[in-house]
C-alpha cells in the first residue's frame, strides 16, 4: 500500500498546541471549524498568552468551541458573543478577548450588537466564520448565502426580490470609525492558513493599544451544509464565494501615524 | 476625572430610582449595562453622572438585550454587576436572564414596573408578578424577588439582592413600579466601600497555569446531564426558601387580613386604619420577598382567619399564590387595579365592608 504523506511545505499547523484541549472536534469531514479554532489557539501559544485570553462561543457548530480551545471561555446566547466580550473585555481590560461567530449569528440575529459593538470600537478581536449557511440546525440560508444557493430554506435558490442579498457585513463593518483592523481570510489552502495566522496575530497586537475593534472574516465551507465533497467545496469556494467575498485587508492601521485606513480597491 | 472619596453613612431626601442607584455605588458595583426606558431611566441617568467621578463602569448599550447578555459577560467574569429596566425592557431581556440563571450566575436586576399588556402606559403597575416569579423566561428557574415598599427598601434590598445572588450564585430582581421609582423620601445610605466582594474562582479570568479552563455555559447537551443541572437547581432554589421574609401587621385579633406586596401593601395599612376606625378588625401582610414566598405565614394564619383579600395593581396574579398558600382553609378574594391605576384606601375599605356583610 502506498504510503500517504503530507509534503511538509504544506503542514500549516503542529498536531498539539497546548492551547487546544486535544478532545477531537465534532465538526463534519472537510469543515473549517477545526482549521480555524486551531490557527487561533497556535496564534494564542506563540504570543504566549494563553492566561490572559477569555474567548466567546456563538451558539451555531462552534457551539462547542471551549470544549477544543484550552482558554477561559463563556458561551453566549445566539447573536450575542459580542455584547458578552463587550462586558468582560470592560471589567477586565487587562485580558486578551476574543468572539468567535458564525454568519447566522454574527449578520442576521446578532447584527444589532455586532454593529454597535464595532461602533463602540471596542478592544476585542471578532473572529467572524462565513461559510454561507446555517450547519448546526441543518442547513438553511444564511444572511450570507449567495444568490441562487439553493438550501432548505431556499429549495429554489436564493432570490434577491423575496429573500434579500448577501450581507457584505464586513465591508460595512469597517465603514465605523470604532473599526481599527478589518481583513477577510480563509483556510482553504495552506497559503491562506498562513495569511489567517498572521491576521490573528497582528489581531492581538493590537489589541493591546486599546485602538478599537479587530474584526476578522474566515470564509469557510460546509460541505455538509452544501451537499459537497470536502475537495468540491474548496472549488466551489474558488468560483463562487471568492468573487462575492474577496479576501484581503479592508481597513489597517497606518504604518506611519497608526490610525486605521481603509484599503484601496475595497 | 478626579476620583472622590468613599463616602460615608448620610440620611438624605431621594427619589426611588436615584436612591436605588446610589445605593449600588455604595455596594460595590462594578459594571451596570442598561437601556433606558420610562419610569426608570434616573438609574442610568444617575450612574451615568456619578460613577465617572466615583468607581466602576457604566455602558448604555444598544438594547435591553445587548445589556442582559453584557450582564451575562461582566458577571461571569466576576464582576458585581447590575441592570434595569421596566416592564417591556424586561420581557426583552428574558431570554439572557434564563441563561444567567441556568449559568448561574451572581447579578441584580431591577424592574420599576409600568402598566401593560404591550407599550402599555408609563404609570405604575404590578403586573409582572407571573413573570418575575414563574420564570419569565423558558425553563425552570427561579430569581430570588425582593419587593421594596419603601425608597429605603430600594436602598436596602440592592445590599440584600447581592447578598443573595452572591450567596446562592442566582440572579435576584428587585420588583418595585413606577410610583416607589419616581417618589422621594427620607432615606438612611450606608456608608460606600464596607460591603466587600471577591472575584469567584469559576469566573472567567484567563485561565492561569495550573488550573482547568474556566467555562460558563448554559448548555448541557446530554439529558442525563441537563436533568442533573435541573436537580442541583432546584435543590438550591429549596435552600433559598430559608431566606423568605414576610411583614405582619395587627394579625393577631384580625377578622380579615390584606395582602399586598410594595407600594400596595402601604395602601392597605391604611385601608386597614379606616377600618378599624369602622370597627372592622383587619389585618396585613405584606410579602417582602415573592420568591421565595412565605407560605408559610399566610397558612398558619389561616388556621385562625377565615376572609383574606389580597389587593394588586394587576388582574389578580400573587393572589394565585395566596390560594395555592391557603389552600382552601379560607375565602380568598381578589380586588386588583390594572393599566397604571392606583387603589385607594377608601375603595379598599368599600370591598373589605362588602365581605364582612
Amino acid at each position: 500500500m502506498e504510503q500517504f504523506l503530507i509534503n511538509p511545505d504544506c503542514m500549516v499547523y503542529d498536531n498539539h498546541p497546548v492551547t487546544l484541549t486535544g478532545e477531537p472536534y465534532h465538526y463534519c469531514p472537510g469543515c473549517g471549524h477545526g482549521v480555524i479554532h486551531k490557527v487561533l489557539m497556535e496564534v494564542v501559544r506563540d504570543l504566549g498568552i494563553q492566561e490572559e485570553v477569555i474567548g466567546v462561543a456563538p451558539v451555531g457548530c462552534s457551539v462547542f468551541a471551549y470544549h477544543y480551545m484550552n482558554v477561559d471561555m463563556q458561551e453566549a446566547a445566539h447573536g450575542r458573543a459580542s455584547a458578552v466580550a463587550t462586558a468582560i473585555k470592560r471589567v477586565r481590560p487587562q485580558n486578551y478577548v476574543f468572539s468567535y461567530q458564525g454568519d447566522g449569528d454574527l449578520a442576521a440575529i446578532g447584527t444589532a450588537e455586532t454593529i454597535h459593538t464595532v461602533n463602540r470600537g471596542e478592544n476585542i478581536l471578532m473572529v467572524f466564520v462565513n461559510n454561507a449557511i446555517y450547519g448546526m440546525t441543518g442547513g438553511q440560508m444564511a444572511p450570507t448565502s449567495l444568490l441562487g444557493m439553493k438550501t432548505s430554506t431556499s429549495p429554489y435558490g436564493r432570490d434577491a426580490a423575496s429573500m434579500g442579498n448577501p450581507i457584505k457585513i464586513t465591508e460595512l463593518l469597517a465603514q465605523l470609525p470604532g473599526a481599527y483592523y478589518v481583513a477577510r481570510h480563509a483556510v482553504h489552502t495552506p497559503n491562506a492558513v498562513r495569511k489567517l495566522s498572521k491576521a490573528f496575530k497582528n489581531a492581538f497586537e493590537y489589541q493591546k493599544l486599546n485602538r478599537g475593534t479587530c474584526f476578522i472574516e474566515v470564509v469557510s465551507n460546509c460541505p455538509s451544509g452544501w451537499k459537497m465533497s470536502p475537495v468540491q467545496s474548496i472549488d466551489w469556494i474558488e468560483k463562487n464565494m471568492l468573487p462575492m467575498f474577496p479576501l484581503g485587508d479592508i481597513k489597517v492601521p497606518d504604518p506611519k501615524t497608526g490610525n486605521p485606513v481603509m484599503v484601496k480597491n475595497n | 476625572m478626579e476620583k472622590q472619596e468613599l463616602k460615608g453613612k448620610e440620611i438624605k431626601l431621594m427619589k426611588g430610582n436615584e436612591a436605588l442607584a446610589e445605593a449600588a455605588i455604595r455596594a460595590g458595583l462594578d459594571a451596570y449595562f442598561g437601556y433606558p426606558i420610562t419610569p426608570q431611566s434616573e438609574v442610568m441617568e444617575y450612574l451615568t453622572e456619578q460613577i465617572p467621578v466615583r468607581r466602576g463602569l457604566v455602558l448604555q448599550a444598544e438594547s435591553e438585550v445587548a445589556s442582559i447578555n453584557m450582564i451575562y459577560g461582566a458577571a461571569g467574569a466576576g464582576a458585581r454587576v447590575m441592570t434595569s429596566s421596566s416592564s417591556p425592557g424586561m420581557s426583552l431581556m428574558q431570554e439572557g436572564i434564563s441563561y444567567i440563571a441556568s449559568a448561574q450566575l451572581p447579578c441584580l436586576l431591577v424592574n420599576v414596573m409600568r402598566g401593560g399588556p404591550g407599550l402599555g402606559t408609563i404609570q405604575p403597575s404590578q403586573g409582572d408578578y407571573f413573570q418575575a416569579v414563574k420564570g419569565g423566561g423558558h425553563g425552570d428557574y427561579k430569581l430570588f424577588t425582593l419587593a421594596p415598599s419603601t425608597v429605603q427598601e430600594m436602598v436596602d434590598f440592592v445590599f440584600e439582592g447581592f447578598r443573595m445572588a452572591e450567596k446562592y450564585r442566582n440572579p435576584a430582581l428587585i420588583l418595585a413600579d413606577g410610583a416607589l421609582g419616581q417618589m422621594m423620601e427620607k432615606v438612611e445610605l450606608p456608608a460606600e466601600g464596607e460591603f466587600p466582594h471577591v472575584i469567584p474562582d469559576w469566573a472567567t479570568t484567563g485561565k492561569k497555569a495550573g488550573r482547568k479552563q474556566n467555562v460558563i455555559t448554559s448548555l448541557f447537551i446530554q439529558p442525563e446531564k441537563m436533568e442533573q443541572i435541573n436537580i442541583d437547581l432546584q435543590a438550591k432554589y429549596k435552600a433559598m426558601e430559608s431566606e423568605v421574609k414576610s411583614e405582619s401587621i395587627n394579625t393577631e385579633d384580625a377578622d380579615v387580613i390584606l395582602v399586598a406586596f410594595g407600594l400596595v401593601a402601604r395602601i392597605c395599612m391604611k385601608a386597614a386604619e379606616l377600618a378599624r376606625e369602622k370597627g372592622i378588625k383587619v389585618g396585613v401582610i405584606r410579602p417582602i420577598t415573592l420568591f421565595p414566598f412565605p407560605t408559610e405565614v399566610l397558612n398558619t394564619t389561616a388556621d385562625r382567619v377565615k376572609k383574606f383579600l389580597v389587593v394588586e395593581m394587576n388582574a389578580g396574579q400573587m393572589v394565585e399564590d395566596v390560594r395555592l398558600s391557603i389552600n382552601g382553609k379560607a375565602d380568598v378574594q381578589f380586588y386588583g387595579r390594572m393599566g397604571g391605576m392606583i387603589p385607594d384606601p377608601e375603595e379598599i375599605l368599600t370591598k373589605l365592608e362588602s365581605m364582612m356583610k
